[in-house]
């Protein structure tokens, strides 16, 4: 079934960049759409347990409330990089993590990495490890909010 | 075009720049290549959005726009994926991170460990 919704997405996407009808680029779209969905019945093969993140109003109010963390943790860092004594304080450092489900992690340890000033180096059983370029920043995940915002997803 | 819609415009793109030049810098200040990875992520996820959302006021309403909110999807999506990449790769090469002085003993434990 999901081979039949990703055919269509991505032959919809197809269309939309090319914005081109004639018979070649439809022919070569189609190539396309086969090869990516091959490759995806490829990957399921190996992976036997296909996650997809199905969008709803809550997902939307998480990466509305990422976004916005995002945007303060820019101004921040770009904050500490004009500064002229560049005040970072580096740190790499496991963080306990409670999500157990592989998606909840996966949307954890993402959205730790797309915030600026945090970057998570690896995913082990119940932890991360987490480079930081300043202590506010380990700080802030090691209080919990994006963990309990992604908790409140059912996740 | 109005000029409100113009004078926003204009003030993306601007701040867009700076953020650029900003990350620029920081590709150069900072001490090592974790810490510039973090650099590289302003001009990804601030940067380059506001210099986008800039460009799509200044565009009418047509396949375009829809390209450039695509564009603007996609370099969300994959900044964490290559940011992870970059750094797990470093890690396996044997390179390790610099740490401040004061690094707590977690820190300490982590880098001995691995």
């Amino acid at each position: 079934m999901h081979y039949l919704s990703a055919t269509l997405s991505l032959s919809l996407f197809w269309i939309v960049l090319s914005g081109h009808f004639s018979p070649l680029l439809l022919s070569v779209g189609a190539v396309s759409v086969a090869l990516v969905v091959w490759l995806l019945w490829r990957m399921d093969s190996t992976d036997r347990q296909p996650n997809t993140l199905h969008p709803s109003l809550g997902l939307f109010a998480y990466l509305g409330w990422l976004l916005w963390e995002v945007v303060k943790a820019n101004i921040d860092l770009a904050k500490r990089i004009l500064h002229p004594s560049l005040p970072i304080e580096p740190t790499w450092t496991r963080l306990d993590v409670g999500l157990s489900t592989k998606l909840g992690k996966t949307l954890y340890a993402n959205s730790i990495t797309l915030t600026p000033g945090t970057l998570t180096t690896d995913v082990d059983e119940g932890h991360f490890m987490i480079h930081a370029l300043s202590r506010e920043g380990i700080e802030s995940l090691r209080a919990g909010e994006m963990e309990e915002q992604i908790r409140k997803l059912g996740l | 075009m109005s000029l409100l819609v113009e004078l926003l415009s204009g003030a993306l793109l601007l701040v867009g720049g700076v953020l650029c030049v900003t990350g620029g810098i920081g590709l150069v200040r900072l001490p090592d290549f974790f810490s510039r990875v973090h650099a590289s992520g302003l001009t990804e996820t601030l940067a380059a959005p506001l210099l986008l959302c800039g460009l799509m006021l200044r565009m009418d309403w047509s396949l375009d726009l829809l390209k450039v909110l695509l564009i603007l999807a996609f370099i969300l999506a994959t900044n964490p994926t290559a940011s992870h990449s970059m750094a797990k790769a470093a890690l396996h090469g044997g390179r390790r991170p610099l740490i401040a002085d004061d690094a707590d003993a977690a820190g300490e434990n982590a880098s001995s460990k691995s």
